[in-house]
């Protein structure tokens, strides 16, 4: 952009008469803006190149690539079985039959162990700084923060179906802020008696009447499709 | 044949070459001088500012690069590169992170609440309230407007005074929570007497067992002691080494009594350790590095409070003479360091927690703490008529004593962010108020502003009905 102006200055001043300082500034503005224009036509060309390369979702168009919904059922295995060894192993263990700590919403002022929602969500929010491959949450028909009831179609449909159904995840697509994405909806079920104990005393709880096994929610993930 | 319109131009001044010239130079000039004031830090660039900045950030409104990148407009990490630490202090209820969630998408279209500026809009104090919210005093209402329905007690209440009335902030909501109030506001005396925790300052080499030193001892050259020299004083002489400090280092005998009688002393801490840091040329002035070199974790919150942000920003020291707040006249020379109020000799911490605001500070709320019933209690510690802990200086409540977590556990430091714990007030309760309040005094307290400007001389106009809603919902 430097040379374009100063040249465009030189030009003015190098005549033997001064030229009219409208057309002047006139030419600067047009030398400006079509640089700007230059500019502008390289970020975006670089954008779409970019986004070209690097903006398919899961699998991407390469054949053989993993579904998403091969995917979500992975994510899944794993965060189920990371949640239910945290509200055996740990909560349920120390809190319930050990009686060593107890779990509690306001973990870091009571020195205590964080909820295994709390866990949950935390891990979520950690993946999710690190990664916009996959995005995953824990929702309820019952929740004890009102913010986790369904908030989406998609969600909504997926209690519902887990409540008829709970021995199969439901799977479906939705648009999102702009953005397509590959939902997965998976039961979330009450592994001991410390999920059950806490949910049905909690004051903002909705249900008081868990039981073990008892399907409490569901794990949502999400997969942009590129 | 010349045409009308030509002789006009001939005859109009400013078509004549010579005023052109002058006009294309004065342009030129011009434009040249505003670029190369834009472009230099440290400059006085507050011709450029579409408005006048926060009472937050005006002491740095010179360091524009402290907000904006060149060409790259605000940055959400200009405002957690100072933010950050405080917002994960406070547990913050409202972190972006909660919101990064694509199900939220619907909500984030309404608000976006991921980014700082989304709330808190700079340069615009024509719509800026309190704790810079550039919103409508009603910006809970997209996401909380049906909360009336899973809390009764909230019926008829109106969406705008969620924040302003004592009983939610959007960030920090530490005191206020529900289970809080129930834990804290279940009876119990209004006032009772307690003590703040002793202080457990801690420096650097606080391994290192040095001698307790006297005025005797003072390494500055034998002409800086005065009249009879080091013979007044009872002790050991002085080494070779520090005797070169320079003439400039001439100080009197009243500076090196102070020195002889500080914690600074007594901790075998001389006159070379804070004038001649790390071996360096002797400085008559020693800056906050010299402190910071034994101090860890006090300046920290100096830097990234009102009065330490435009060093931590490479400007010069805040003055009195900057500040919005009333200020004394007197004081308007002085530069802010942490010898301003500490004394850099008596080091003494009782000076720093009441004569070293007053001396500066020139407001309603400061002018009554002489007459309030915290300073009496003060006047009684002093006095020792009353334990240590038990007084209330300016510093009880603005520079708290908190507990702060340290490799191998917690230790109790002196917050010296002033103003941390008043963005926004609520933020004061667990670590000063509780000590010696109920939580229904304080939060009532805190939410009557003609109270605190009479420095809580009297009682809080009105009652705040959280801690009474939160426990009915137990009942």
């Amino acid at each position: 952009m430097i040379p374009g102006l100063l040249g465009a200055c030189q030009e003015g001043l190098a005549g033997s008469k001064l030229v009219d300082m409208s057309k002047l500034l006139a030419d600067l503005c047009l030398r400006a803006f079509a640089l700007c224009l230059r500019a502008f036509a390289v970020v975006a060309l670089g954008a779409v190149a970019f986004g070209c390369g690097g903006g398919a979702g899961v699998g991407g168009d390469e054949p053989g690539g993993i579904s998403p919904q091969v995917m979500a059922d992975a994510l899944h295995t794993v965060i189920e079985a990371d949640r239910a060894v945290y509200a055996r192993h740990v909560v349920n263990r120390l809190q319930d039959e050990e009686q060593v700590i107890e779990a509690s919403e306001h973990w870091q002022d009571d020195r205590a162990l964080p909820l295994p929602a709390q866990m949950f969500r935390m891990g979520a929010e950690l993946a999710a700084e690190r990664t916009d491959r996959f995005r995953y949450a824990l929702l309820s028909t019952w929740p004890v923060n009102a913010q986790n009831a369904p908030k989406t179609e998609m969600e909504a449909a997926g209690l519902d179906a887990l409540a008829a159904d709970p021995s199969r995840p439901f799977y479906g697509t939705e648009t999102l802020g702009g953005v397509d994405y590959f939902t997965a909806v998976y039961p979330d079920v009450a592994v001991a008696e410390a999920c059950v104990n806490c949910h049905n005393a909690h004051p903002d709880s909705a249900r008081d009447d868990f039981a073990v096994g008892d399907v409490m929610g569901g794990v949502v993930i999400r997969i942009p499709m590129g | 044949m010349r045409c009308a319109l030509a002789r006009r131009r001939e005859s109009d001044p400013m078509h004549s070459t010579p005023l052109k010239l002058v006009w294309l130079l004065a342009t030129v000039g011009l434009a040249g001088y505003l670029a190369f004031t834009l472009a230099s830090p440290g400059a006085d660039r507050r011709f450029f500012q579409p408005g006048p900045l926060t009472d937050g950030h005006h002491q740095i409104e010179i360091a524009c690069e402290s907000c904006h990148t060149p060409f790259g407009g605000v940055r959400q990490e200009a405002c957690l590169d100072c933010h950050t630490a405080e917002l994960e202090a406070a547990l913050d209820s409202h972190a972006a992170s909660i919101f990064d969630d694509p199900r939220n998408a619907a909500d984030l279209d309404r608000i976006d609440v991921r980014a700082c500026v989304t709330c808190h809009t700079e340069h615009r104090p024509d719509i800026t309230a309190p704790m810079g919210v550039t919103l409508p005093a009603d910006f809970c209402a997209p996401c909380h407007e049906t909360v009336a329905d899973d809390r009764p007690t909230h019926r008829g209440l109106s969406i705008d005074t969620c924040a302003s009335g004592g009983c939610h902030n959007y960030h920090d909501n530490r005191a206020l929570y529900e289970d809080f109030l129930v834990e804290h506001g279940n009876g119990g005396p209004e006032t009772f007497a307690g003590v703040l925790p002793p202080r457990e300052t801690r420096v650097s080499w606080d391994a290192v067992e040095r001698a307790p030193l006297t005025a005797a001892d003072a390494d500055v050259p034998a002409s800086a002691l005065g009249d009879g020299g080091r013979d007044s004083f009872a002790g050991a002489p002085l080494t070779a080494a520090d005797a070169d400090a320079p003439a400039s280092a001439l100080g009197d005998r009243a500076l090196i009594e102070a020195w002889a009688g500080s914690a600074h002393a007594a901790a075998g801490v001389g006159c070379a350790d804070c004038h001649r840091p790390g071996g360096a040329a002797w400085t008559d002035a020693p800056a906050l590095p010299a402190c910071a070199a034994c101090h860890e974790l006090e300046p920290e919150g100096f830097l990234a409070g009102r009065h330490g942000m435009r060093l931590a920003a490479g400007l010069e020291p805040m003055s009195p003479a900057h500040a919005r707040l009333p200020m004394r006249p007197d004081a308007r020379s002085l530069t802010l360091g942490c010898g301003t109020c500490h004394d850099a000799h008596a080091v003494d911490v009782r000076r720093a927690a009441v004569d070293g605001c007053v001396a500066c500070h020139d407001d309603e709320h400061t002018a009554a703490y002489a007459d309030s019933p915290h300073a009496r209690l003060w006047a009684q510690e002093l006095a020792g008529e009353a334990p240590p802990g038990s007084g209330v200086s300016c510093a009880s409540c603005h520079l708290p004593r908190e507990p702060r977590r340290v490799a191998g556990g917690e230790r109790i430091v002196v917050e010296h962010n002033q103003n941390a714990n008043l963005r926004p007030n609520e933020k004061m309760i667990r670590d000063v108020c509780l000590r010696c309040h109920s939580l229904q005094l304080s939060i009532d307290a805190l939410a009557d502003a003609a109270l605190i400007r009479r420095n809580f001389a009297g009682r809080p106009a009105a009652r705040v009905e959280s801690i009474d809603m939160a426990l009915s919902r137990r009942e």
